[in-house]
C-alpha cells in the first residue's frame, strides 16, 4: 500500500476516534457548568453531587480527548508535510492560537476544578468550570476556522507556490465557518445532553437514585432539544452554502449524476451504480432538494457529470467526483440520526411538561438509553460526508490529497504507526467504556472516593 | 528585531518553558518507580503534579503550533523527518496522560501496576526522545535541497544524541526530585532531597560530556562562541548553587537552580542554531533558516499581536494556579488520583 492511502487511513481512524470524545467534552462541560451554577445559586448539595458525578465521566472522557488531540496536531507534519508547507502560513496560525487561547485555559482551569473543591471559593470553582466550557468552545472555533479554510479557502494569496495569509478577518468571517461552527458546537452540546439523558434513562429503568437521575435527565433533555433543533437549522444553512461553494460535494451527497430538474426532488434511497454513473430504484420526495438548497420550492441543482466538466475546465484534467456512495449514505445517516434526536427530545420535553417524568414509559426510556449513540453516529457521519465529499482536495481547488502527503516517509513507517495508534486507541476505547460502566453502576452516592475514604470538603464532619 | 527573529525567540521560550515545567512532572513521573516505596507514596507523588501536568504539556503543543504557524517548513521537515521517534513519543504521552486519570479508578493491583508502567515510560521516553531530536538539530541532518530530510537510524541515534537524551532525562529527574521536596513532607521529602544530591555527580559528568561533545562535534561554538560560553558559565554556577542549596535544605532555591540548568541547556541549543532552524549535513546551502522556513510577514504580524495580547493572561492564571496549590500533599488529605 502507498503512503497516501495509509496516511489517509491513519488520519481518518485517529480523527474519528478523537471526535468521539471532543463533543462529549464540549457538551458535558456545559451541562456540568449549568448544574454547578444551580448548586451555587440554590445552595442545594444535590446539584453539587450532580456536577461531581457527571464530572467523573467528564474527566475520564476529557483525558482521552486531550491525549488523542496531541496526535492530531503532530500528524499534519508527520504524514502531510507537503500540505503543511503549502498552507502552514494560513493553517498553522489558528492551531497556534487554539493552543494559546483555549488549551492553556482548559488545562489550567480543569486542574483547578478537579483539585480545587476545598481550595478555592465556590464562585471561583464555578468560574473554573465555565472557563473550561468556554475554552472548549474557543478551541472548536479555531480548529473549525482551520477546517473551513480547507472547505472554502479565503483570506490568502499564492506566493512562491505557497498559500500566504493576507486577511485574518476574511478567515474569521469565512461563510463556511459561520455555518460550520454553530452546526458543530450545537451538535456537541446535543452529544453531551444525550449522553446524560441516556445514562439517566438507564438508571431510571433500574429504579436507582430516581430523584437524582430524573433531575439530571430533565436538565440534559432541555439542553438536548434546544441544541438538536439548532443543529438542524444550522445544517440547513450549511447545505445552502455548500451548493454555492462546493457544488460537487452537494451533488455527490445526493448521488445526482445528471440534472436535477426544476423543482429538484430529494432522494431518500437509491441504488448507486458508480461505474455506469447512474442510479436505479430511486425513492424521491418532490421539491425537497430545491428547498434544502435554496429555501424555496423551485430551483435546479447541478449534477456531478456537468460539474466534472466545469472542474476540468477550471482545474485541468482529473477525476473530481468524490466517493459517491460514502458521501450519499453518510449524509443520510446523519440526517436520520439527527431527526431521531429531535423526535426523542421533543417527546422527552412533552413528558416533562405533562409532569409524567415520575413514571416514564419503559419503552421510551429504553429508546432514550440507546439514544446516547445517536449523536456520535451523526457526528461521525457528518464529518465523513464533509471530508470524503471534499475529495480529491485537501484544500478545495488548491491542493489535492495526493500532493499533500510527506514525500520522505515510507509505507513501512506509516504502516507501523497505523498499527500502533490503532492498537493503543482500541485499548483506550475499551478501558474508557469499562470505566464508564463502573462509575455509572456505582452511582452518585458511592463515588466519594475510590480509595475507600469518605470525603466532603464542605461537610465539617467529613 | 525582525518578526522572524521574534518568533524564533518565542518558540525557544516555549520549549524552554516546556522543559522547565513538564521537566519536573516528567521527573516526578519517573520517581513513582525510583523513589516511591509504596502505593500511598506513589499517589502522593502523582497528586503533587495532578493540577499542573496537563497545562505544562500545553507548552509543547503551543510550541509545535507556533512552529507550524511561524516556520511551516521547520515544522514539516522536523515532524516528517523524525517520523518514528515522534510515533514513540506520542504513544508514550498518550499512555501517560490517561494513566494519571485511570490508575486510581479501580481497586486492583494489576490494574494499578499497568498504569504505573505507563506513567514511568511515559515520563522517561518523551524527554529522552525530544532531547535526541533537539541534539540532532545542531549536529546536522541529511536535508536535501527541497528541505526534505531522509535520515537513517544512525543519523538520529548516535553517541551524541544519546548522551543528550540521558542528560535531559537525568536533569528532569533531579528537577522533579526538587519539586517533590517542595510539595511533600517527612520521609518522602528527605529521600527526594538525598537522591537529588546523589544524582548531581553523574549529572555533572553527563553535562561535561555533552559540552565537550558539542564543542568537538558541532559548529555551534564556532558560530556563537561568546554567548555559549556565557551560558556554560551560568549553567555551572546554577549547578553549583543547586548543590549548595540542597545541602542547606533551601529547597525552593535549589528547585529554581535545577530549573535554571535545564533552561540554560535547552536555550543553548537554540542559541547555537540561530539563525538556522535545522542544519543540513549535506550542504550549508540546504539549511533551514528563520528566513527561508518562515511564513509571510502578514501572518507573523497577526500572530505577534495575538501572542503578545494573550501571553500575559496565560502566564498570569498559570502562576495563580501554582499559588492555589502551593500547600504540600500528604496522605491524610483527599487524594484525587
Amino acid at each position: 500500500m502507498d503512503t497516501v492511502l495509509l496516511s489517509r487511513i491513519q488520519f481518518a481512524s485517529t480523527t474519528i476516534f478523537h471526535y468521539f470524545f471532543v463533543p462529549v467534552s464540549i457538551g458535558l462541560a456545559l451541562i456540568i457548568a449549568i448544574m454547578e451554577t444551580m448548586y451555587v445559586r440554590k445552595g442545594n448539595e444535590e446539584y453539587k453531587r450532580m456536577a461531581q458525578f457527571w464530572g467523573k465521566l467528564f474527566l475520564i472522557n476529557f483525558a482521552v480527548g486531550v491525549v488523542t488531540g496531541i496526535l492530531q496536531e503532530f500528524q499534519f507534519g508527520m504524514n502531510w508535510s507537503d500540505y503543511s508547507r503549502f498552507v502552514g502560513d494560513v493553517f498553522g496560525a489558528p492551531l497556534a492560537i487554539e493552543a494559546l487561547l483555549a488549551f492553556f485555559l482548559e488545562s489550567t482551569f480543569i486542574g483547578i476544578w478537579i483539585f480545587g473543591w476545598d481550595k478555592v471559593s465556590k464562585r471561583i470553582h464555578l468560574l473554573s468550570i465555565w472557563l473550561v466550557a468556554f475554552g472548549t468552545m474557543l478551541s472548536a472555533f479555531w480548529i473549525l476556522l482551520a477546517n473551513s479554510f480547507m472547505q472554502h479557502p479565503v483570506g490568502f494569496q499564492i506566493n512562491n507556490g505557497r498559500a500566504e495569509m493576507n486577511d485574518i478577518f476574511a478567515l474569521i468571517t469565512n461563510g463556511q465557518l459561520l455555518v460550520e461552527f454553530p452546526h458543530t458546537v450545537l451538535a456537541a452540546y446535543a452529544t453531551g445532553a444525550f449522553l446524560v439523558t441516556g445514562i439517566s434513562a438507564y438508571k431510571l429503568l433500574k429504579k436507582q437514585d430516581v430523584a437524582f437521575f430524573r433531575k439530571s435527565f430533565e436538565i440534559a433533555a432541555i439542553v438536548g432539544v434546544i441544541s438538536s433543533f439548532g443543529v438542524a437549522v444550522a445544517g440547513h444553512a450549511q447545505a445552502q452554502y455548500l451548493v454555492e461553494t462546493q457544488p460537487m460535494k452537494m451533488a455527490a451527497s445526493e448521488a445526482l449524476w445528471g440534472e436535477s430538474g426544476d423543482p429538484a426532488p430529494w432522494t431518500v434511497f437509491a441504488n448507486i451504480d458508480v461505474k455506469n454513473q447512474t442510479n436505479s430504484n430511486e425513492v424521491q420526495v418532490p421539491y425537497l432538494l430545491s428547498f434544502l438548497s435554496y429555501s424555496k420550492f423551485s430551483g435546479e441543482v447541478k449534477g456531478m457529470l456537468e460539474l466534472q466538466q466545469e472542474y476540468e475546465v477550471a482545474y485541468g484534467p482529473g477525476d473530481y467526483i468524490p466517493p459517491v456512495k460514502t458521501t450519499f449514505w453518510s449524509f443520510r445517516i446523519m440526517v436520520a440520526a439527527g431527526s431521531l434526536m429531535i423526535l426523542f427530545g421533543v417527546y422527552a420535553i412533552y413528558l416533562m411538561w405533562r409532569k409524567k417524568m415520575d413514571r416514564p414509559n419503559t419503552w421510551f426510556m429504553r429508546f432514550m438509553f440507546w439514544g446516547l449513540l445517536l449523536p456520535p453516529i451523526a457526528n461521525t457521519a457528518g464529518w465523513i460526508m464533509t471530508e470524503i465529499g471534499r475529495q480529491p482536495w485537501t484544500v478545495f481547488g488548491l491542493m489535492t490529497t495526493e500532493d499533500s502527503v510527506s514525500p520522505n516517509i515510507t509505507s513501512g513507517q506509516v504502516l507501523f504507526s497505523v498499527i500502533s495508534f490503532t492498537a493503543i486507541y482500541a485499548i483506550l476505547g475499551a478501558v474508557l467504556v469499562g470505566l464508564f460502566v463502573k462509575v455509572i453502576k456505582k452511582g452518585p452516592y458511592a463515588m466519594d472516593n475510590e480509595h475507600g475514604e469518605s470525603h466532603d470538603p464542605y461537610n465539617k464532619e467529613g | 528585531m525582525s518578526l522572524n527573529e521574534l518568533w524564533f525567540l518565542l518558540i525557544a521560550v516555549l520549549f524552554v518553558g516546556f522543559f522547565f515545567l513538564e521537566g519536573f512532572d516528567f521527573g516526578v513521573g519517573m520517581e513513582t518507580q525510583i523513589l516511591a516505596k509504596n502505593d500511598t507514596e506513589r499517589r502522593i507523588l502523582i497528586n503533587s503534579i495532578g493540577p499542573f501536568w496537563d497545562a505544562n504539556e500545553v507548552w509543547l503543543i503551543t510550541g509545535a503550533g507556533a512552529m507550524f504557524a511561524a516556520f511551516p517548513h521547520w515544522y514539516a521537515t522536523l515532524f516528517s523527518g523524525f517520523y518514528i521517534p515522534f510515533v514513540f513519543a506520542l504513544l508514550a504521552l498518550i499512555a501517560r496522560g490517561v494513566a494519571f486519570e485511570f490508575r486510581g479508578k479501580r481497586d486492583s493491583k494489576a490494574w494499578q501496576k499497568t498504569w504505573d508502567v505507563c506513567i514511568f515510560f511515559g515520563s522517561f521516553l518523551p524527554p529522552f526522545l525530544l532531547a535526541v531530536v533537539f541534539a540532532s538539530f545542531i549536529k546536522g541532518l541529511p536535508i536535501d535541497k527541497d528541505m526534505q530530510m531522509y535520515a537513517g537510524f544512525f543519523d538520529i541515534v548516535n553517541a551524541y544524541t544519546v548522551v543528550a537524551g540521558i542528560t535531559v532525562v537525568l536533569l528532569c529527574l533531579v528537577h522533579g526530585l526538587m519539586f517533590t521536596t517542595l510539595r511533600t513532607l517527612g520521609d518522602l521529602q528527605e529521600r527526594a532531597r538525598k537522591l537529588a544530591q546523589k544524582l548531581l555527580i553523574p549529572l555533572a559528568a553527563l553535562l561535561v560530556a555533552f559540552v565537550v561533545m558539542t564543542y568537538t562535534m558541532t559548529d555551534i561554538f564556532d558560530k556563537r562562541g561568546t554567548l555559549l560560553w556565557i551560558v556554560v558559565v551560568l549553567a555551572v554556577a546554577a549547578y553549583l548553587l543547586a548543590g549548595y542549596f540542597m545541602t542547606k535544605k533551601k529547597d525552593g532555591y535549589a528547585f529554581g537552580m535545577t530549573g535554571a540548568v535545564m533552561a540554560l541547556s535547552v536555550a543553548s541549543i537554540f542559541i547555537g542554531l540561530f539563525p538556522r532552524v535545522m542544519i543540513s549535513s549535506l550542504d550549508q546551502a540546504f539549511n533551514l533558516t528563520i528566513t527561508n522556513a518562515a511564513s509571510g510577514q502578514y501572518s507573523l504580524k497577526v500572530m505577534t499581536i495575538v501572542a503578545l495580547t494573550l501571553l500575559p493572561f496565560v502566564l498570569g492564571y498559570q502562576i495563580w494556579s501554582y499559588f492555589i496549590f502551593h500547600k504540600r500533599v500528604h496522605e491524610k488529605e483527599h487524594l484525587e488520583y
